[in-house]
Formats: C-alpha cells, structure tokens, sequence
C-alpha cells in the first residue's frame, strides 16, 4: 500500500496521471472502479443500502412515507423529500468537522433534485420521505455513491418511483475525457463533472460541472457519463432482484466489476 | 413547498404562455432582460459592481484582507465567496443562518471565478506559505426579479476587474509581474485573465429559455446554469430544480448559454 502511494506520488509530481493508455490504478479511460451493492444492510430504517465505488464506501437510509414535521413545511399536495448528505469526520485524510458545511448543503440540494423527478411525491400529500446518506469513506465521487445507494433505499423501503436513478461522474485528467476519477485524479485532474441519470428514459436529473472543458469535450463527456449510468442501473436492479428473491430476508449482496 | 395560491395561479398563467410559444414580458425565448452593470459603487470595497438584470438588482463587494495560504496551496492566494439572500429582497428570503439557496448560489459564483482561473492566485501570494492575498467576493442581493445567479456571477466578475490590491495601506511592496508603471501608486489591479460569464436557461412546458423572470423561475421544472469562458470554453455548471433534462435539452442551454455569455461579455466586460 505504501509502496503503491509513493509510485503514485512520484506519478502526480510528474504529471503523469496516464500512462501507456492506462490510468494509475490501471484502468481504461472509459473505465468504473469496481461496484459492490449490499441491500437492507439496516435494521431500523424502512429501506437501506450500502454502496462501494472503488474506495468510497456509503451507507444509505430511507424513513417515511411519515408526518412531516415541522408542520408549516407540509406540501398540501405532494410529500416533502428530505435528502442529508453527511461526511463522517474521518472518511477523509484531514479530519472533517462534523456537521453540515456549504459543501454538504449543496450536495444535499442537488442530490435531493436529483430524486425529485422520479419519487410519486402525489401520492403522499403532507408527508415527508426522508433519505440519509452517510459518506464512512471517501475516494472521490462520493455525492454519485450516495445517489446509487440512496435509489436502492428508497426501493428497498417500497417509495414509488417512476425508476431508479443512477449516478456516475466523468471528469478530465492529462487532457483526457475519463470516467468515474478517483481521489488523485479528481485532486490533480482538469475537470469533474458529475451527472445523475433515470436510465430507462435517459432523463438527466443531476448535472454539475467544475473545472475547465471544451464544449466538444463537454458533450463527449455527457455520452460517456450516460452510458457508464446504464451500467450502474443494472447492477442496482440485479442488487434488488436478488435481495427480494431470495427466501432469507438478511440482506443481499451483489459484487461485480464494472467495466 | 407550501405555495400560495396566487403563486399557483401565476404558474399556470407563465406556464400557458410559454406552452403557447410566448412569455409574460413579451422577450423571445433566447432574450435576456435589459442588463445594466456599474462598478465602484461602494467606496469602502476594493472593488464592486452593481447589476441588474430586468427587477433583480445585485450589488457585489470584493474586499482584499492579508492571511496564510491553505496549507496545499502555499504559493496561491484564496478566494472565499459568500452570498446573502437578505429578506430586504424578497418576501420568501428569511434572516438566520445561509440556507440551501443562498449556498448554492455563491457555491456556482464561486466555480465560475475558479474553474475559469480567473484570478492569477500565484500572483497573489506575498510571502509563499505565510503570507498571501485573500480576496472576499460578497455578493448581496438588493432584489429579487429572478435569475439571480447570472446577476451574481457578472457582479462578481465585474467587480474583479474593477478591484485594486492596497498593497501601500499593509505596508507592503508592488505585487509582482505587474504591467502598470505609475510612480507612487498605493494599489494595482487584481490579476485578471479571464472573464466567465454565467447563463440560465430554465425549462418550462418542455420549452428552453434563457434568463427567467422571477414568475418563469416559479414555473419552471428545471434550470441549468452554464458558466463559459471568452474562448468558448466552459468553467462551470449546474442544473437545479425538481425536473430532468434530456440530452438534446442539456446540449441546446449549453449552446444557448455560451452564445448569450459572449454577447454579455461583448457588452459589459
């Protein structure tokens, strides 16, 4: 591990965040980190998830359809999502201070929006479906993780959705278009663009960018992220198939390599 | 949440409009309201500008204080963006602590300034480790008439370019690389090299338009901001609102938005 940091390190001093074609962790450009989806990992919670993406490692929980407190909050015609997105103080090299930044209010925001679009909020007037999303390592990515984890919790708790979304970033090292960068890449890269998607009507419903693209680039990026939400999608359909298929109720598991 | 019921009425009347191909104030969907942009209008700041854009009316401070670099960023200055949606501007703003709006909006500001490297941090940096420039972007929103992120952002950039480094008032030499050359000058500009322009567009009844009107705002579904560059480029992004865009919609508001940022660079910058 420490071997592989030092090569690394010496890799970024030079600049060279791709190398032979390759990426440092030896991925290709269109690559994804390997995936691992565990559902109904919580007991207390109606539905939850837990969401491995390379290095990130998140846990997410849905409460509700319950009342909506405070009360002047109720939405008279639909329900109220409530979406937290939370670091844990030491998912990260330097100790994060706990509590909401600016940083998580806004990703809270964006995340929320992002689910918005697909919940059936008419069906629960004055009530509120609330989704916890806790970052226990972080590697890059993180808010994409927590919005995979949080679509199977929300299935998971039974919430009416139009689909499950799913979330994937690209970003640009060395000059490149690549998808799903890691911590070094996203802390040394160009660019981070991260995008969330509803895969069966490809309805983009999250979409930030930061750093410096081309519009070409911008638009080749935007292909490459929708393909690569496609593949996450099936991977949290065939994490949920499995867990209500199967006849034990302690959870399932699905691993497998994106590609 | 909680929307009035003349806001529902309102809603459905721009929704209408829109649907049948026109908009409240008569503007084409690819128009913005009339932009008006004055700097140094607030003596006490090294720089500031106010802008308007049709009703929305957003004055923006930079002030420049003297600090210590973040610790993985030794030889670069800092830029701190904040943005207050005081309740002088809107009958829906509250006092107390930024919430969720107002930290989105100096948060897309903010990457605006940064991804499009804007500012030359390392011509900002007095003593590498120790010593740098902080520059602080207040933004504070006089009125709310909608499409307050493009007022902040050109605010902010207007600003940029209109502030001085007091380097005489800290006891402190020239900053480097500096192209003026008047003797005994007590400030010099803050290093400036490119100028992102931000635009919305929102999408109502299926429809895209640029620079939506605080009714247009309210009916919309969706809104992306695009932030680009004089070159084209794009330094920044962000889609918000309770609705999904398609491919083809989020690729014509990027095209739209590069286009209208060059003509409000054209004319205001």
């Amino acid at each position: 591990m420490n071997e592989e940091r030092e090569k690394e390190e010496e890799a970024v001093e030079k600049r060279e965040l791709i190398k032979d074609g390759k990426r440092l962790d030896g991925r290709g450009f269109e690559e994804l980190r390997p995936i691992k989806i565990e559902v109904g990992v919580l007991k207390r919670a109606d539905g939850s998830c837990y969401f491995e993406l390379g290095e990130n490692k998140v846990i997410a929980a849905v409460y509700g359809p319950k009342e909506m407190h405070p009360r002047h909050a109720q939405d008279a015609k639909m329900a109220v999502v409530k979406f937290r997105y939370n670091m844990a103080p030491f998912s990260v090299d330097d100790r994060k201070r706990p509590g909401p930044d600016r940083r998580s209010v806004e990703v809270s925001k964006v995340s929320r929006e992002a689910f918005e679009p697909v919940i059936m909020r008419e069906f629960y007037p004055k009530a509120a479906i609330e989704v916890y999303v806790e970052i226990l390592q972080s590697d890059a990515g993180t808010r994409t993780a927590g919005i995979n984890a949080a679509s199977v919790a929300l299935a998971d708790a039974g919430i009416p959705m139009k689909d499950l979304v799913s979330s994937v970033a690209v970003g640009k090292i060395d000059g490149q278009v690549v998808l799903d960068l890691n911590g070094t890449e996203d802390n040394h890269g160009e660019a981070d663009m991260p995008i969330a998607m509803v895969a069966r009507t490809n309805t983009i419903t999250l979409l930030q960018m930061d750093g410096h693209l081309t519009a070409e680039e911008f638009g080749r990026g935007l292909k490459l992220a929708m393909g690569a939400c496609r593949q996450i999608y099936e991977l949290q359909r065939a994490a949920l198939i499995e867990r209500f298929s199967s006849s034990s109720n302690s959870g399932s598991k699905s691993e497998k390599r994106g590609e | 949440m909680g929307l009035e019921i003349m806001d529902e009425i309102k809603q459905n009347y721009v929704a209408n409009l829109v649907a049948s191909g026109k908009r409240e104030d008569g503007r084409g969907f690819r128009e913005f309201r009339e932009i008006s942009v004055e700097r140094g209008v607030a003596e006490r700041a090294e720089g500031s500008a106010r802008v308007k854009i049709g009703d929305s009316d957003v004055l923006v401070g930079v002030k420049l204080d003297v600090g210590a670099p973040f610790p993985d960023t030794p030889n670069k200055g800092v830029i701190i963006t904040n943005a207050e949606l005081v309740p002088l501007a809107s009958p829906e703003f509250e006092s107390g602590p930024p919430r969720e709006d107002s930290v989105q909006l100096a948060r897309v500001v903010d990457r605006g300034i940064r991804g499009s490297e804007a500012i030359d941090l390392e011509r900002l940096c007095i003593e590498e480790g120790e010593k740098v420039w902080i520059v602080f972007i207040d933004i504070h929103i006089l009125d709310n008439g909608g499409n307050l992120v493009d007022a902040a952002a050109l605010g902010a950039i207007s600003a940029l370019l209109n502030a001085r480094i007091p380097f005489e008032k800290w006891g402190l030499p020239a900053p480097a690389g500096e192209g003026e050359e008047e003797e005994g000058r007590e400030s010099s500009r803050l290093p400036i090299r490119e100028t992102p322009v931000a635009v919305t567009t929102a999408k109502i009844e299926g429809k895209i338009l640029v620079d939506p009107n605080v009714n247009e705002e309210n009916a919309a579904t969706t809104k992306l901001t695009v932030i680009s560059n004089a070159d084209g480029s794009l330094s920044g992004m962000q889609k918000s609102g309770s609705g999904g865009l398609k491919e083809d919609e989020v690729l014509e508001m990027v095209e739209l938005g590069i286009e209208k940022a060059g003509e409000i660079r054209e004319n205001f910058l």
